[in-house]
């Protein structure tokens, strides 16, 4: 007979303690069970419900800027020291100009854009100038390009929700396109429309705002020089989270103001509706000139956070462009008038 | 021989865990702060990440009483309290963040800002409905305050969670799907509540096998 091996009776784990081992180990894996999933619950809400957060985006490997579509032989003009078209504060990076930015038509999260604005096509893409102008078109977006020399001009971004970026644009001023096209007499507003197409802007799907947005501007202030068409920014095509392939820049309204992806310029004689003071009237004025006196009926505008800095700023009249433009707005209450 | 039911329930790992696990949100926001991952605007993005989670706690602290009510759970309760006080810590965060971070100790724009922002002095107005919370939470001032009083005081964890929703609601700018979740989710517990002190509710048998382990292994 085979002896078995026999370990000395002081090493058998009794049994009471064996049954605590199994019992242990039950609850550790309780325990980690227990705490990753209260754990992994909190971050998922935290995440907006998504599996991951995105990452803001960055800019493509080939950052070299490519040429801007139109062709354009002669090199692009910085804008001149000490003019309002430049500013010698620092320009705000590539990644968060494109990473973070409003723009609802592809979610209502400033990193939705980056992440979802891949389905929107640029081209071919068509601008129709209408209403009271002597030459009503309907324009190819690179025939548009092909028409004026593109400017870069860095100016400052300042969002109504008290963030403000410095970003380098590229385009030309809407004057030279509003003088090309001739406005009649009766042409005292312009109104501006984003293009209205669920498939390539998945956010309009939701009812989140009146869709299609609309925007618009007195004519004397689309015929100010600063107010501007950009095509590109940071030297390259515009990318599609900021409103690819055309946009409006008006530096001393707030940013709600430079729609987006526009598809409709229409010269029209009464004050066009606008989308934000559609959804909120209270809230969101025609004019929406940067003002620190008046502050969102739910925050206050006096100070602004530049995105990559930590202390807050005091916000400008105008954004800091009221020596250029404040006389646009003489005898009229800018409190009434926001 | 050991009562094997000691060891079986689930009470041994339950605080513990959920200890553990609330602590995630703190812990990743570190994190992400020290690597400079919160984006590109950190200061909203903390100040938005720990105001979130605050609410989180606070409405999962109310869900406790009416999950017993409705299905007889006792577990919750284990663990009420814990998830109150992570509202609290989690909604100090927020405050201190807001003050310090985000207006720099500028207690001037604060004070503007809480009198004259109606979004801001709710979720004020909250946050000091917590604190006496927060202060009566251990047992010995539940004995000193009378378990009745002390009851009634801790109803204001209510009036804090329907401050923190309206904060919530009246912060964003138009999409509101997230505050209006938190809002249907404080009414269906407040309705709970309110059904079961009018006498229209039919509370669920409390799992009697489960009270007795929780009695034996945790009597505090």
């Amino acid at each position: 007979m085979a002896k078995l091996p026999n370990e000395p009776s002081s090493e058998i784990t009794p049994q009471p303690l064996y049954l605590r081992r199994r019992e242990f180990i039950k609850n550790a894996a309780l325990f980690a069970g227990t705490a990753t999933a209260v754990g992994g619950g909190l971050l998922w809400v935290m995440s907006g419900g998504r599996a991951d957060a995105p990452e803001p985006a960055s800019p493509p490997p080939d950052a070299q800027p490519p040429a801007p579509r139109a062709a354009h032989a002669e090199p692009i003009a910085p804008p001149a020291p000490g003019s309002p078209y430049g500013t010698d504060e620092a320009m705000t990076p590539y990644k968060d100009v494109t990473g973070y930015n409003n723009f609802y038509e592809f979610g209502v999260d400033k990193t939705d854009p980056a992440s979802n604005a891949g389905t929107l096509r640029p081209r071919p893409w068509t601008v129709s100038i209408e209403g009271e102008v002597n030459k009503p078109q309907i324009l190819d977006i690179d025939t548009l390009l092909g028409w004026f020399p593109l400017e870069e001009r860095i100016y400052r971004m300042r969002c109504v929700e008290a963030w403000s970026m410095v970003i380098p644009w590229l385009g030309f001023p809407l004057a030279s396109l509003v003088k090309r096209v001739e406005p009649t007499s009766r042409a005292k507003y312009l109104a501006f429309t984003t293009l209205l197409d669920p498939k390539q802007m998945p956010g309009q799907r939701s009812h989140v705002l009146d869709w299609p947005y609309v925007e618009g501007l007195r004519i004397d202030e689309a015929m100010h020089p600063l107010a501007m068409l950009v095509t590109g920014l940071y030297g390259k095509s515009l990318p599609n989270p900021n409103g690819a392939p055309l946009r409006l820049v008006v530096p001393w309204k707030y940013g709600f103001k430079g729609i987006k992806s526009i598809v409709k310029i229409r010269f029209v004689e009464q004050q066009p509706p606008t989308t934000w003071s559609l959804a909120a009237a209270n809230e969101y004025g025609f004019y929406a000139n940067v003002n620190p006196e008046v502050d969102h009926p739910r925050w206050s505008q006096a100070t602004e956070r530049r995105i990559g800095e930590y202390r807050r700023r005091k916000t400008l009249p105008f954004n800091g462009y009221g020596e250029w433009v404040a006389s646009l707005y003489t005898g009229m209450d800018l409190r009434r008038n926001f | 021989m050991p009562n094997r039911k000691l060891f079986s329930g689930p009470v041994p790992f339950l605080k513990p865990a959920v200890f553990v696990g609330s602590l995630f949100p703190f812990v990743a926001l570190a994190i992400r702060a020290a690597r400079g991952q919160l984006g590109a605007n950190p200061i909203a993005t903390g100040l938005n990440q720990l105001g979130l989670v605050a609410l989180v706690f606070l409405v999962a602290s109310l869900a406790c009483t009416p999950l017993k009510l409705l299905f007889g759970w006792t577990w919750p309760i284990r663990i009420r309290r814990m998830l109150g006080l992570f509202a609290f810590f989690y909604a100090l965060l927020h405050v201190a963040t807001y003050s310090g971070v985000d207006q720099g100790f500028d207690w001037k724009a604060i004070l503007a800002d809480v009198t004259k922002r109606k979004f801001i002095f709710v979720g004020f107005a909250a946050f000091v409905l917590l604190i006496p919370l927060a202060a009566t939470s251990t047992d010995k001032m539940v004995r000193r305050l009378g378990f009745a009083r002390w009851k009634l005081l801790h109803r204001l964890a209510y009036g804090a969670a329907i401050l923190g929703v309206i904060h919530f609601i009246w912060r964003v700018k138009k999409d509101l799907s997230q505050p209006m979740i938190f809002a249907v989710l404080l009414a269906a517990l407040l309705a709970v509540r309110i059904l079961d002190s009018l006498g229209l509710l039919r509370r669920a048998q409390p799992k009697v096998v489960h009270q007795d382990r929780l009695a034996k292994v945790n009597p505090d």
